[in-house]
């Protein structure tokens, strides 16, 4: 019961901000890279006065899978180093509360281009 | 149609973006909105199933949260080799590239698009054209956000 509660959460608050990211397209034009750098860089604003933290406990994944709960990654990992090491910290944190994700990405990137070849794009 | 032409028959900078706007195809922002939110949210109860799971196997609430948006970024890499990834995208809109799989596919789909151009400037490089902002852009923010805090005292 408690799992499908999370589950729910993480569905509609994931969806929401998903819906956010759409109405941006259909009504900017944006391309996909400026999108992904907006939500990044307003889930780290956002956790910068500690308010992406709530989102995170409500909704969990609905919160932390969005592009955006990678800057909210960014920002608590280097606020908490500066707690740990002072200033240098800043430039320590960050990278490392994310090392994992960017890693995976790098790896398997690499491993599935070097396996796969292009395919022509089907309309 | 044939007005609508003559309107643009000389396409100049200023009028070239409403141009654009104009003739490329409407979709219904209805329609889009409802599909971005179904793949988006479908996609975190994927990652909160994993959280479970991690938790479930002893690990603690974040490294759970940390490992599961990995384990989609990992999928998402897979589903982009196979070509899944990107037929998604078509109809799911933000509901695809907002969550971290996106990130994922926008560093996999033009690493193999590339990878006639090789390795290293090949693969290599442009693994990074989208993934290259968002990380340049997200550790900049980042550290200056601590920089920040630090000074005020968070």
């Amino acid at each position: 019961m408690e799992l499908a509660l999370a589950l729910l959460k993480a569905f509609v608050v994931g969806g929401l901000i998903c819906v956010i990211g759409q109405l941006l397209i259909d009504y900017t034009h944006l391309t996909n890279g400026k999108i992904l750098v907006i939500f990044l860089v307003a889930g780290a604003i956002l956790q910068a006065f500690g308010l992406y933290e709530y989102l995170i406990k409500f909704a969990g994944a609905g919160a932390s899978v969005p592009i955006s709960g990678f800057g909210y990654a960014l920002v608590k990992g280097a606020v908490e180093s500066v707690k740990e090491m002072g200033p240098i910290g800043a430039f320590v944190g960050g990278l490392k509360a994310t090392a994992i994700g960017i890693s995976t990405a790098i790896v398997f990137g690499y491993a599935v281009a070097l396996i796969f070849k292009p395919r022509t794009k089907e309309m | 149609m044939k007005s609508q032409q003559k309107d643009y028959a000389q396409i100049s900078k200023s009028n070239y973006k409403s141009y654009v706007f104009e003739t490329s195809p409407k979709s219904s922002h209805w329609k889009n909105m409802i599909w971005a939110f179904l793949i988006g949210g479908l996609i975190c109860v994927v990652g909160q199933l994993l959280i479970a799971l991690f938790i479930k196997l002893g690990l603690d609430k974040e490294m759970s949260s940390t490992l599961a948006s990995s384990v989609l970024v990992a999928l998402a890499a897979i589903t982009t080799g196979i070509g899944i990834y990107d037929r998604l995208g078509r109809f799911a809109g933000a509901g695809s590239t907002i969550p971290i799989t996106g990130f994922s596919n926008a560093i996999v789909a033009p690493a193999i698009e590339f990878r006639s151009e090789g390795l290293i400037y090949g693969i290599g490089a442009k693994m990074f054209t989208v993934a290259g902002p968002v990380i340049v852009n997200g550790v900049s923010v980042a550290v200056i956000i601590a920089l920040l805090t630090a000074l005020f005292g968070g």
